[in-house]
């Protein structure tokens, strides 16, 4: 099985390539990149020369395949909210070629039975590879530390207790030691509960005015601190959850001026709106970390663009219409992600905060690096893991027609430019939608 | 003239014309109250929902007396008695009360904006009677119309808010109406009770009881909500007592003829001494008089006969 993509403009970060080439894939690794490795004969799109699959993209970019490391498949467990089938389905048509999925379901991910169940379920799908992340604590109850030589094992790829902080400092200190004895990140997720308490938007102006418990930026910013701290004194890996303020990306900016081993996600959502979105009580808007303010979004921008947040992760968390449909303060937390990220992010770059390189080394190449991931690039011999993305493809999303079964997006109706028109898994198309 | 709008979901969407078209109704809705027949034909046949999740008699006891004494039917649901104990969510619960027909729903809800999303859902006329923090808009009118029968006017008094403006719909709405009418709003409280930003509304932020009084024309003390020590809001009463309670002595740094408002419950000797409560400066009996009238204002404006 060869396939043959010509006359696109192949953008990868990891070997500093931005040229107009062409692409050869052979028994689901990269065979061959260059120029002119096959001349089209005719004009049409598609067709078949020797055993080779060709497929003219010409004017479209081809990147390695799109990486999101965080993301909520909600299998096992809350299966009426999203599935590995629905999620993975989800992550082709937005790009992604590999997932990894926190651990929040049910039972949570504490054990090589749950890893294992994710991985296979997931290799029956058939659509994208899927890394479980697996829980720092038992339950993710905060406690005792869950068997990570074994987890590791099993297939996970991190530690974390997304959706809850590890509160107690100590054990904290000691799955950051534990974790980095054999390279795996921990990944936190940073909020100080009792600051955050009751919270259910930013503290600030919006929420004095709309009269909701807020969330200050201080709960965040607090465990961060915290986190880093331990990471330097331990020197260990530490992996930093959907940052969303300011002082967030200063303290990350100023600890690896330092040296620390830190590294940072955040998502779209947070560079692309603020708290005022919330002023109609629109249940869609409700995330944590909260939306914050304007000024968070430029300091998000700005880490991007330097390199303080190494990656954009979608945290896609679907809901359920009846998690949604009630009263702010009761609504749950969340939005989709996988079919709207690369959109979102695409403005990024139409804003000149990034280059395209820059996008995709935000989208794969680092994605894969926290991970340790042998992906995000395509270099030869590496899986065939492909996006091909229509640069100047004009499209509305329709929350009706999104994949996810959760339709929990704040985005319905807004317009993108820029999409994944085909999504390459493995040497095998999972997503197209070229003509 | 009528309201040009479907709701009443807060005063911060209400322009100075419908506040006053408000208040000028409410005016003449007053005489309605004192007569021997309390009742008027204007709402004859029509129906109007008290859905009320929280607990409430002052608010709730004067929407249902200004919507008899228009002649609608009022029909009262409280939280204990209706199908939310058994677990239906609030659109479910206003899509049945929907489906009966009626005129209006009044609302009181802890959770800030379930009035708007009902708004959202249903058909009917949504009156805010308070969700959470956020807004209590027929309390401000009261509050208004209060000032305006007293003082003869809005525009450049000076009032002071004191007490949890944090958790203070009361305080939210009213700092929205009087300075759309032109007053001077200056709010006071424990650091810990001042809502981050609060002074981009347009108040002047005190922490401190006689610097928010002096010299202020009202004077409108906040219940203490005794719950919010737990949350670490303030050390004890009787530390709050001391420093927050309008008494004889700091009430002498208000003008000569400041009057007292407070939208109740009162709790007596917290956050104000009962000789301030029932002294000669208190006008909190006036303000739940003049909230029927304003309450009958915003029905009849809403839902009265098409003209």
């Amino acid at each position: 099985m060869k396939l043959l993509l010509t006359g696109g403009r192949i953008i990868d970060p990891s070997q500093n390539v931005d040229a107009q080439m062409d692409l050869l894939i052979e028994n689901g690794k990269i065979a061959k990149i260059g120029k002119d490795i096959h001349k089209p004969e005719n004009s049409s799109r598609k067709s078949s020369v020797g055993g080779i699959t060709v497929i003219d993209v010409r004017g479209m970019l081809i990147v390695p395949g799109l990486i999101d490391i965080h993301t909520h498949l909600r299998e096992p467990g809350f299966e009426y909210r999203e599935t590995i089938q629905t999620g993975s389905a989800a992550a082709a048509t937005g790009g992604f070629t590999s997932i990894a999925c926190m651990p929040n379901t049910k039972p949570v991910n504490d054990t090589r039975s749950v890893t294992e169940y994710i991985k296979k379920k997931a290799v029956s799908c058939n659509i994208v590879n899927v890394y479980p992340i697996a829980a720092i604590s038992v339950g993710s109850e905060g406690t005792t530390m869950t068997e990570f030589r074994d987890l590791q094992d099993a297939g996970a790829v991190a530690f974390s207790d997304d959706g809850k902080p590890v509160t107690d400092s100590a054990l904290m200190r000691s799955a950051l030691e534990y974790a980095s004895s054999f390279y795996m990140p921990i990944i936190s997720h940073c909020e100080d509960l009792h600051l955050s308490a009751g919270g259910s938007m930013n503290e600030g102006f919006v929420s004095t005015e709309l009269g909701l418990q807020g969330i200050p930026a201080i709960a965040e910013e607090t465990m961060i601190a915290r986190d880093i701290i331990i990471a330097e004194y331990t020197k260990t890996i530490l992996h930093i959850a959907h940052v969303s303020t300011a002082g967030a990306v200063r303290l990350i900016r100023d600890a690896k001026e330092r040296g620390v081993k830190v590294t940072a996600e955040t998502a779209p959502h947070y560079f692309t709106l603020t708290d005022e979105a919330l002023r109609e009580f629109d249940t869609y808007t409700k995330v944590n970390p909260p939306l914050r303010t304007d000024r968070d979004v430029i300091a998000l921008k700005e880490g991007l663009k330097d390199g303080t947040i190494d990656a954009i992760a979608s945290d896609h968390a679907p809901h359920a219409s009846t998690d949604k449909e009630v009263e702010f303060e009761y609504a749950a937390s969340g939005m989709t992600g996988l079919e709207t990220s690369l959109g979102l992010s695409m403005k990024l770059v139409h804003e000149g905060i990034l280059t395209m390189k820059g996008l995709i080394l935000t989208m794969s190449t680092n994605p894969a690096g926290i991970l340790k991931l042998p992906k995000g690039n395509l270099k030869i011999g590496s899986d065939a893991d492909v996006t091909v993305i229509d640069l100047d493809k004009t499209w509305i999303l329709d929350r009706n027609s999104m994949r996810s079964k959760g339709k929990n997006t704040p985005f319905h109706g807004w317009t993108f430019t820029g999409k994944a028109v085909m999504t390459i898994v493995g040497g095998d198309i999972k997503y197209r939608e070229l003509p | 003239m009528k309201l040009a709008r479907k709701d009443i979901l807060g005063i911060k969407d209400l322009s100075i014309d419908e506040i006053n078209l408000i208040l000028n109704t409410a005016d003449s809705f007053i005489e309605v109250s004192t007569r021997e027949i309390k009742k008027v034909p204007t709402l004859r046949g029509k129906t109007i929902v008290n859905l009320f999740f929280e607990a409430s008699t002052r608010t709730r006891t004067s929407f249902e007396i200004a919507g008899k004494r228009l002649s609608a039917d009022t029909i009262n649901i409280s939280a204990s008695t209706s199908s939310v104990v058994k677990g239906e969510t609030l659109i479910d619960t206003a899509r049945n009360l929907e489906a009966m027909n009626p005129d209006a729903i009044v609302i009181r809800h802890s959770a800030a904006g379930a009035p708007h999303m009902l708004a959202r859902m249903v058909k009917q006329s949504i009156i805010n009677a308070g969700d959470g923090a956020h807004e209590h808009p027929t309390q401000a009118l009261l509050d208004m119309m209060t000032i305006k029968e007293k003082k003869g006017k809005i525009a450049g008094l000076k009032v002071a808010i004191v007490g949890d403006i944090a958790h203070s719909r009361v305080a939210r709405s009213n700092i929205y109406g009087l300075i759309k009418m032109g007053a001077h709003v200056i709010v006071a409280g424990p650091a810990m009770m001042l809502p981050r930003d609060i002074e981009h509304m347009g108040v002047t932020v005190h922490d401190n009881l006689e610097k928010a009084i002096r010299d202020v024309d009202i004077i409108m003390m906040l219940r203490i909500q005794l719950e919010r020590q737990q949350q670490k809001l303030f050390p004890s009463l009787r530390e709050y007592s001391n420093y927050f309670c309008l008494n004889r002595q700091n009430i002498t740094l208000a003008k000569d003829d400041v009057l007292v408002m407070h939208p109740g419950p009162i709790n007596r000797g917290i956050e104000i001494s009962p000789d301030i409560a029932d002294g000669p400066y208190s006008v909190i009996l006036d303000q739940v008089t003049n909230g029927v009238a304003v309450r009958m204002a915003l029905l009849y404006l809403l839902i009265g006969g098409k003209q």
